[in-house]
């Protein structure tokens, strides 16, 4: 009730306001005729205007309007001052920016991956895994469908399968990334496309049947330039015609992290797009990647349950594909198949980051604030003096406080939602399809950024009050002089801001140093091949449909063609390239004369490569001869193997002319080759074997150039090359070997270069911090700098005295950073190699950068004390 | 719990029932428009008396302020305790 009067009388406050005066000023009237005395009346009545506040003040004990009244003072008081309000503001608009933006990554990682699509939050990732629970695979379209058959908890399943396509546009032939999906895909998800129609119930069944496909709006513009007649007409993807039925609406990316699909296909038409044949009817053919959609209020928990019970049966009533075999769901951020797994780490080091940063900005405008403060001490006392209590004081400081981080934080979002989509420019692009991350200011956001906002306002607001605390009359009507610099009560809290700022950038130049380093070591160390004149590229034979002989004839007109280019010194096919996303081949190995223990590894991950791929690829031979022409079908089965084999198997023994046998088949050792990286540039030393691609061919190899000419010429050259040999075909792109490296190291490019950004930041807030403290430290000791002056120190003397003051201040700061540091660059743990958390010389730099940083603030006010005139001063 | 008492007997306004208190009282009790008007907005605030504007004895336009009957429920409350309390206070002071 009491709410709800208070309410009616907030919306009638003025007429409220204006009866009650009028009422009281009938009170006077008649008082005044009682008495015959205005005077008197009013002598009794007590001051009017105080009466009908406190009569007002009983409907709003909070004193609303008086905020008001504060914001109106703040906005003035900021314009009043633009350098300082432009300084803060600018602060403060990099702390919430920078924590609105990577939030907003960040957020549309975890919570909404897919653009467009509805009630993501009852979406999960599922797949399957084998070896009970150990090993994670995809799963197999029949399993798919028994799982739809027999769940209740499920409202759907969707199918999904990233893969890549030759487009054949004329002449031209291009890489497009487009997904096959199940026939629910575009009605599970809540898509509509804006053109045409999804796919139909049963269009995702029959072999080949039916050759349709949506594109993405993007392509729809890209390529058709937005044509409206689309719908019908007829695109070749893989070398098969689909009808284009439909066209996604704008920003529908797909069901994958980091990739926007451009089109999509039934997975009626699978076989086109994925290799090893027809698998629709193939239990044992764990190809998919799915989703399912949850019905309402069924958690996770349940629906795995149910799917394990699926699962379950599916193992007795189909043990031969299915021993063994799982099925698991996990949250849409944890989806194992797409860039979402890989990115978080880095996120959160980067909102580790971004709030350290915020941190800093609010130390700095807390200074700012503070040193404004003091120049505003006598309206502070004048405020005092005719009767604000301190309350009020301090709810006008906070009001200023919150206009400032509120302002700021309009500025951020606005940044923020300039930077929304710039964590994609972080990742380079791969194949010539850019990445896509969607960010998006949503509420989610707005509610952390006004979070963040009321954050900063509260350690703005707390500046003021340790100021008001010391506000006394008598004392602050008299001119006081701050004396020097140092040790003084009044100090500390400014001083306090600048250790926290000093620390705070140390512990940000550390880490950045770190990184740097790591990435350093990683590009700089030898990965076990050459990363020069190295150029890698692949034909898509795979996709195109070609057959093992086809692909064989193929491959070798091919590889005659590329050794006659002009400028190309060698080259070889080989199955997987290293570093890559792709595996190598595995297989169980058994050796002469060496007993494998029970619990030992005795998978050996091994490549397939032709004649010269060492000598191209620039993997040194220890021992022995590498592959040549004459390792082919007819020959003896060989193998080459790496140090790190010979050293585990043979005891570091010769193994020319030993035994090894791979997948039932025993073969002779000719060479060896030294270690190389191969999954990772941040893995052991691995055990690795290398057998000749001609005794055992397949369709889908890489190819290897070693070369001084530039990639795009060969690129050029080895196009026209492909497309004499099949006008359907194009080369995927052309690459460098250090291109792969850096590709597979793009993490802690990422890192690096944030953590170097806003590690800089941070640097250049707390030097513009400690500069601040310091000069109003001399400016406001002029008195004492002068007397001590006139009693003979000399310059030098003052230069150490204000400098030596600054340096504690930093050193400090430095020991709560190295302290810090110490603790907390743990975990950057893996972004790390081989660098300690605590590398001295990363520790060293940034110390040396901190106080040549501090040493600069200094210096300025220190030589502006210098130049103190004794007689000037002592007279004021 | 006064001014409550001063419109027991029918509507009154500002003037009024400082008037009231104070003749009453035999200017005992004097009331300033600070505490009086603060007072009378609590009232309000909490249910207890109504305002209303009508013409005053000399034609002026004036607010009468009336209890309500959560205004008379409080009354009688305080009035209960006053009255104990006063009990309790005169125990106390003649024991001195």
């Amino acid at each position: 009730m009491r709410l709800i009067r208070r309410i009616i009388y907030f919306f009638s406050r003025r007429r409220r306001d204006a009866e009650l005066a009028e009422e009281m000023e009938f009170h006077r009237e008649l008082l005044e005729k009682e008495s015959g005395d205005r005077h008197a009346a009013n002598r009794r009545m007590g001051p009017a205007m105080l009466a009908r506040e406190d009569a007002r003040n009983v409907w709003f004990p909070l004193r609303l309007e008086s905020v008001g009244q504060d914001v109106k003072v703040a906005l003035r008081m900021l314009r009043r001052n633009p350098g300082f309000s432009i300084l803060a503001i600018l602060c403060l608009t990099l702390g919430i920016g920078a924590n609105a933006a990577v939030f907003s990554w960040v957020e549309g990682i975890l919570f909404r991956p897919y653009p467009l699509v509805v009630h993501q939050e009852q979406l999960a990732a599922l797949t399957g895994t084998a070896k009970a629970g150990s090993v994670r695979t995809g799963t197999s379209w029949p399993d798919v469908l028994d799982l739809k058959k027999n769940s209740t908890l499920i409202d759907s399943v969707i199918v999904t399968k990233i893969m890549g396509t030759t487009l054949s546009l004329g002449d031209r032939a291009e890489r497009e990334i487009g997904s096959v999906v199940s026939a629910n895909y575009f009605d599970a998800l809540g898509i509509h496309p804006i053109l045409g129609r999804g796919f139909e119930p049963g269009e995702d069944a029959g072999r080949n049947a039916h050759p349709i496909t949506v594109i993405s709006y993007q392509f729809w513009q890209r390529r058709f330039k937005g044509d409206a007649q689309i719908i019908g007409k007829k695109q070749r993807l893989n070398g098969v015609e689909h009808t284009i039925v439909g066209v996604a609406p704008e920003g529908f990316l797909g069901t994958f992290v980091g990739w926007s699909m451009q089109f999509w296909v039934p997975a009626s038409m699978e076989e086109t797009f994925e290799p090893g044949g027809y698998k629709l009817e193939d239990r044992g053919a764990r190809w998919i990647e799915a989703y399912v959609r949850l019905k309402p209020n069924v958690t996770l928990q349940q629906a795995q349950q149910e799917i394990s019970a699926v699962a379950k049966r599916l193992e007795r009533d189909f043990p031969a594909t299915n021993r063994g075999v799982g099925m698991k769901l996990w949250p849409l951020w944890q989806t194992p198949f797409n860039n979402a797994g890989t990115l978080l780490p880095t996120l959160g080091i980067m909102l580790a980051v971004v709030v350290f940063v915020l941190l800093i900005a609010c130390a700095n405008v807390g200074n700012l604030l503070l040193v404004r403060s003091f120049a505003r001490r006598h309206e502070m006392t004048v405020r005092a003096a005719i009767g604000a209590g301190r309350s009020r004081i301090v709810q006008q400081l906070v009001t200023e406080g919150l206009v400032l981080s509120a302002l700021a934080a309009v500025s951020g979002l606005l940044v923020a939602h300039w930077c929304r989509h710039a964590l994609v420019l972080l990742f380079p692009a791969r194949g010539g399809v850019a990445m896509t991350l969607p960010g998006e200011i949503d509420w989610r956001v707005l509610l952390v950024s006004g979070g963040v906002c009321l954050l900063a306002t509260v350690l703005l607001g707390l500046v003021p009050v340790f100021q008001t605390r010391k506000i006394d009359l008598v004392s602050a009507l008299k001119s006081e002089m701050a004396s020097v610099v140092g040790g003084h009560s009044k100090s500390w809290v400014r001083s306090g801001l600048v250790i926290v700022q000093v620390s705070l950038s140390f512990l940000l130049l550390v880490g950045a140093g770190l990184l740097v380093q790591s990435l350093q070591r990683i590009r700089g160390a030898s990965p076990g091949f050459s990363t020069k004149d190295v150029l890698h590229t692949a034909v898509d034979l795979r996709g195109a449909g070609y057959d093992l002989q086809r692909a064989k004839n193929f491959q070798n007109e091919l590889m005659e063609r590329v050794q006659a280019l002009p400028g190309v010194e060698a080259a070889s096919f080989a199955r997987a390239i290293p570093l890559d996303y792709g595996s190598f081949s595995s297989s169980p190995i058994a050796v002469d004369g060496y007993q494998m223990s029970l619990d030992e590894q005795a998978e050996v991950e091994y490549n397939e490569v032709g004649p010269g791929y060492f000598s191209t690829v620039g993997i040194p031979m220890l021992s022995g001869r590498e592959f040549t022409d004459a390792d082919n079908e007819t020959s003896a089965p060989v193998a080459v193997v790496n140090d790190v084999m010979v050293s585990r198997f043979w005891r570091g023994e010769d193994p020319l002319g030993k035994r090894l046998q791979v997948k039932g088949q025993w073969l002779q050792i000719v060479g060896v080759a030294r270690v190389s990286k191969y999954r990772s540039v941040r893995e052991q030393p691995q055990p690795f074997f290398y057998v000749p691609l001609r005794q055992h061919p397949m369709v889908q190899v890489g190819l290897n150039i070693r070369t001084r000419m530039p990639p795009e010429t060969i690129a050029a050259a080895l196009a026209r090359e492909v497309h004499a040999l099949d006008g359907n075909l194009a080369p995927y792109e052309v690459i460098t070997l250090q291109e792969q490296l850096e590709r597979s190291t793009s993490a802690q490019q990422v890192a690096v270069t944030l953590l170097s950004v806003l590690g800089g930041l941070a640097l250049l807030l707390a030097t513009v911090g400690l500069y601040a403290v310091m000069s109003y430290a001399v400016s406001q000791s002029s008195r004492e700098l002068g007397l001590r002056m006139a009693l003979g120190a000399r310059e030098s003397d003052l230069l150490r005295l204000v400098i030596s003051n600054g340096l504690t201040i930093t050193a400090i700061g430095l020991g709560l950073g190295v302290a810090a540091a110490l603790g907390l660059t743990r975990l950057l743990g893996n972004l790390l190699y081989q660098v300690s958390p605590r590398d001295p010389v990363a520790f060293g730099l940034a110390l040396l950068v901190m106080i040549a940083a501090s040493l600069a603030a200094c210096f300025l006010p220190a030589w502006r004390a210098t130049r103190t005139d004794p007689a000037v001063v002592l007279r004021d | 719990m006064l001014v409550l008492a001063s419109l027991t007997r029918g509507a009154r306004h500002g003037y009024g029932i400082a008037e009231h208190l104070k003749t009453i009282s035999q200017d005992v009790l004097e009331v300033g428009e600070s505490s009086l008007y603060p007072a009378l907005q609590r009232l309000l605030l909490n249910g207890w008396v109504s305002a209303e504007w009508g013409a005053s004895e000399n034609n002026r336009r004036a607010r009468y302020y009336k209890l309500t009957a959560a205004g008379r429920k409080r009354l009688a409350a305080e009035d209960r305790e006053f009255a104990r309390m006063i009990v309790a206070i005169q125990k106390v002071m003649s024991c001195a």
